[in-house]
């Protein structure tokens, strides 16, 4: 198998931590895509397009992983060993699954009335909230060093990304 | 425009031959070829000088065939056997297919992608595809003198799998070595991006004759880096056409027209629509056979509103692309128009109005497509040279790709706007003792609910080892290529057994359809299949000698004797086979024994060259 490191930080020369210089990511992978890509093996043999396919492939997936702030988190706590299962299972504290509910309720009326502004200044409100969330999450991360509490945040950014998700999909539909 | 800075792997040493590519754009309304000439890259004329090959074949009743602008005359004359945009059928059901109502043809409603019956018998769209790219191959092996080593090929970003394998089977049917299925937004922003030595984030707006197509793209120091794209695969001009054919029926309410009648009101609505644009009004008269005469005038704002609901289409998917890659329209450096329909003037504004800046239109829509995948397809089959332009294409998946799962639920595996190559594996498990096959539905979209996507393919598994229901572990993994292609591969995780995978595609050709027209295709040629099958092997292992030649040359060093004398006697057995009387079998054989002794070097030579990259990154950044 291959030989490239298993870790997605080092195999793009990255330290390991939240906070990460996405210039410097995007670099990297270029770097290693100019490498790998299977355009840059198209005349060679077999052996070797595979070859450069699997890292090609995996290359991909590190820089996916990494690219978004909530995969690369679940990435990190992934590597200390609190895996997809703890965060999943994490009961959330009463405040925020009302806070999302509100969230929601506000989603589903925009949505219901084809009002295509109220949607895009709620996509506005929540890219800021989420901005804000991942400020934290960076300062739990590198700062504190509290894995604990970072889990916790991984766990309420997801929320919030599923909602971003249903806010692109409410404009999306509204597009036509 | 600054290049990458590392060693390209591959890259030769040694000069060898300049190998003869192309470029082909299939287009729906148009096809062309290109390739490059002394490092630049230029459309091959047919003999009278022409780039533009109308994509139109007329299938005679007397069994022979015209493709292009021999076939323009039997629109009119015979227009059940003379199709046109034939790309609108690729890799599509009957259902699919918008105005089939008022199209001349007799298609056939099979399961599957659709087949039009003509007076040479039942004819798939791949068929008819193969004979346009048949035309333009022999055009590029005429005007470069030589065969062809290998051809890229063009598809609207927008398609899905389906339309990608059933271009892809047309270009093997015509005798091309696809190297590469290239997206035509991607293809059009090497041209331009290469010859104007641009850096920033573009969108490409490619409007052909039935598909639609936005791609935003980031450029930086020679990575073409495809940010989102979406689109519309049958929206395009022949639908500018239809809207004005449509306006024609209700402004002088003739009766249905015959089918004869309808080819001359639809080709009369292009050339209208094409007189448009470059003036203010055109008069739309002609003489039908029902005795009847036309004559009226068509203004350009009478046009432009008439299609207003048209040109609003395109709209959507800019949007969309933009929230993708999390952009807004102010973001956009440049926007680079293609396809020949983007020569409307109130297309050209209402992207301007969009974007808040002029389009750029200083490049040929036409044939920018053609020339990026000349470039892409030279520098594809190694044919670049030290100090020439190095690029690197990261182009995306434009669909989502998923699962059915219970309730006709899809379950994403591989979200739209995925880097290519892209692969995802998933653990499934048996439900019954002693199960040994497993059947899975891949459909591709957006949609939540399977039947409001496209149905790929059907895939069943089998050979999985029987034990109790839930101690199998079978990890599928979907791998999606550069082309945009998926394949689906399945191994039993406890025992290792690879499991058999058979499958069924939704809108594609089954692998015997294919042998079965490659066999007819050659018979009707003349060309003998064991022949060509040998020729193949040979130029097979000449390529791989080459290579790894090459390979020993540059980096023989990570090889200690015993390996270097390994790698020597498959090459020298391999050499003994090409220069021998020639079996097809045993140079097969003597290929896949070299590939074996070159596995371990390969992946020694992959690593250095990864470690070499990240080295040289670090230097950069100091």
């Amino acid at each position: 198998m291959s030989e490239i490191s298993p870790d997605y930080f080092a195999l793009f020369g990255l330290p390991r931590r939240f906070g990460i210089d996405e210039a410097d990511l995007d670099r990297a992978w270029h770097a290693l895509q100019a490498e790998v890509h299977p355009d840059r093996h198209a005349h060679l043999p077999d052996s070797e397009r595979h070859r450069a396919m699997r890292g090609a492939l995996r290359v991909n997936e590190a820089y996916a992983t990494l690219k978004r702030p909530i995969s690369r988190a679940r990435y990190l706590l992934d590597l200390v060993g609190i895996g997809t299962d703890k965060i999943d299972n994490t009961a959330m504290a009463s405040g925020f699954l009302i806070e999302q509910m509100e969230w929601r309720e506000a989603v589903e009326e925009a949505r219901a009335f084809g009002d295509v502004d109220a949607l895009e200044q709620l996509a506005l409100r929540l890219r800021m909230h989420i901005d804000e969330v991942t400020t934290l999450l960076a300062e739990q991360f590198d700062n504190r060093s509290d894995r604990e509490a970072a889990a916790d945040t991984v766990r309420r950014l997801m929320f919030l990304d599923k909602l971003r998700r249903d806010i692109d999909d409410g404009l999306a539909a509204l597009d036509d | 425009m600054a290049l990458l800075q590392i060693a390209e792997p591959g890259m030769s040493a040694a000069p060898h031959q300049h190998r003869l590519a192309v470029g082909i754009d299939l287009g729906t309304t148009n096809s062309l070829v290109a390739t490059v000439k002394n490092g630049i890259a230029v459309c091959l004329p047919d003999e009278e000088g022409r780039a533009l090959m109308p994509s139109v074949v007329h299938y005679r009743d007397d069994g022979g065939r015209d493709v292009g602008r021999a076939a323009l005359g039997a629109r009119v004359a015979d227009p059940r056997n003379t199709i046109v945009s034939v790309k609108r059928f690729m890799g599509r059901g009957f259902a699919d297919v918008a105005h089939i109502e008022t199209m001349p043809y007799i298609f056939e409603e099979t399961p599957g992608m659709l087949r039009l019956r003509t007076v040479q018998g039942s004819k798939s769209p791949v068929e008819i595809s193969a004979e346009i790219l048949r035309v333009l191959r022999r055009r590029a092996e005429a005007s470069l003198g030589g065969e062809l080593a290998g051809a890229v090929i063009t598809v609207p970003a927008y398609f899905d799998d389906a339309q990608r394998q059933a271009t892809k089977d047309a270009a093997r049917l015509a005798g091309l070595h696809v190297l590469r299925l290239l997206n035509e937004p991607t293809a059009a922003a090497v041209a331009y991006g290469l010859d104007n030595a641009v850096e920033g984030v573009y969108a490409v707006y490619d409007l052909g004759g039935g598909t639609f197509d936005l791609s935003i793209l980031k450029l930086t120091r020679g990575v073409f880096e495809v940010l989102a794209t979406n689109g519309d695969a049958s929206l395009g001009g022949d639908d500018f056409d239809h809207r004005l054919y449509c306006w024609v029926l209700d402004q002088t309410r003739i009766d249905p027209p015959s089918v004869e009648d309808t080819r001359r009101l639809q080709m009369k609505a292009r050339e209208i629509k094409e007189l448009l644009s470059v003036s203010e009004e055109a008069p739309f008269r002609l003489r039908l056979d029902s005795g009847l005469s036309l004559d009226l005038t068509v203004s350009r704002a009478a046009f432009a509103e008439m299609t207003r609901p048209l040109v609003q289409k395109t709209l959507a998917p800019i949007r969309r692309a933009l929230r993708d890659a999390g952009l807004a329209a102010r973001d956009i450096k440049g926007v680079v128009m293609v396809g020949g329909a983007t020569r409307m003037p109130h297309i050209q504004r209402a992207v301007a109005a969009f974007f808040g800046q002029e389009p750029l239109t200083n490049l040929d829509p036409d044939k920018v497509v053609a020339l990026g995948a000349a470039m892409q397809a030279n520098a594809l089959v190694g044919n670049r040279k030290p100090g020439d332009d190095d690029w690197l294409l990261l182009d995306v998946i434009p669909l989502s790709l998923g699962l059915e799962t219970m309730g006709g639920l899809s379950e994403k595996l591989i979200p739209r706007n995925a880097t290519l190559p892209v692969a995802r594996a998933q653990e499934f498990t048996t439900y019954k003792d002693g199960q040994t096959a497993m059947a899975f539905h891949v459909v591709q979209g957006e949609r939540e609910l399977v039947a409001d996507c496209r149905s790929l393919a059907r895939f069943e598994l089998r050979g999985i080892p029987p034990m109790a229901a839930g101690a199998a572990r079978i990890r599928v993994t979907f791998q999606v290529d550069a082309d945009g292609l998926l394949s689906v591969s399945a191994r039993e995780a406890s025992t290792g057994v690879e499991a058999s995978i058979l499958v069924n595609p939704s809108y594609g050709l089954a692998d015997g359809e294919i042998a079965d027209m490659l066999r007819a295709g050659f018979e009707r040629a003349g060309d003998d299949l064991a022949a060509r099958a040998l020729r193949e092997q040979q130029v097979e292992a000449g390529r791989l000698l080459e290579a790894v030649a090459q390979a020993l040359a540059a980096d023989g060093d990570l090889l200690d004797a015993g390996e270097r004398a390994a790698i020597a006697a498959a090459m020298a057995r391999l050499q003994g086979l090409v220069d021998g009387p020639g079996d097809t079998r045993s140079l097969a054989d003597g290929i896949t024994a070299l590939n074996r002794a070159t596995e371990e070097f390969a992946a020694r030579r992959m690593d250095h060259s990864i470690r070499t990259a990240l080295a040289g990154h670090k230097i950069a950044e100091l």
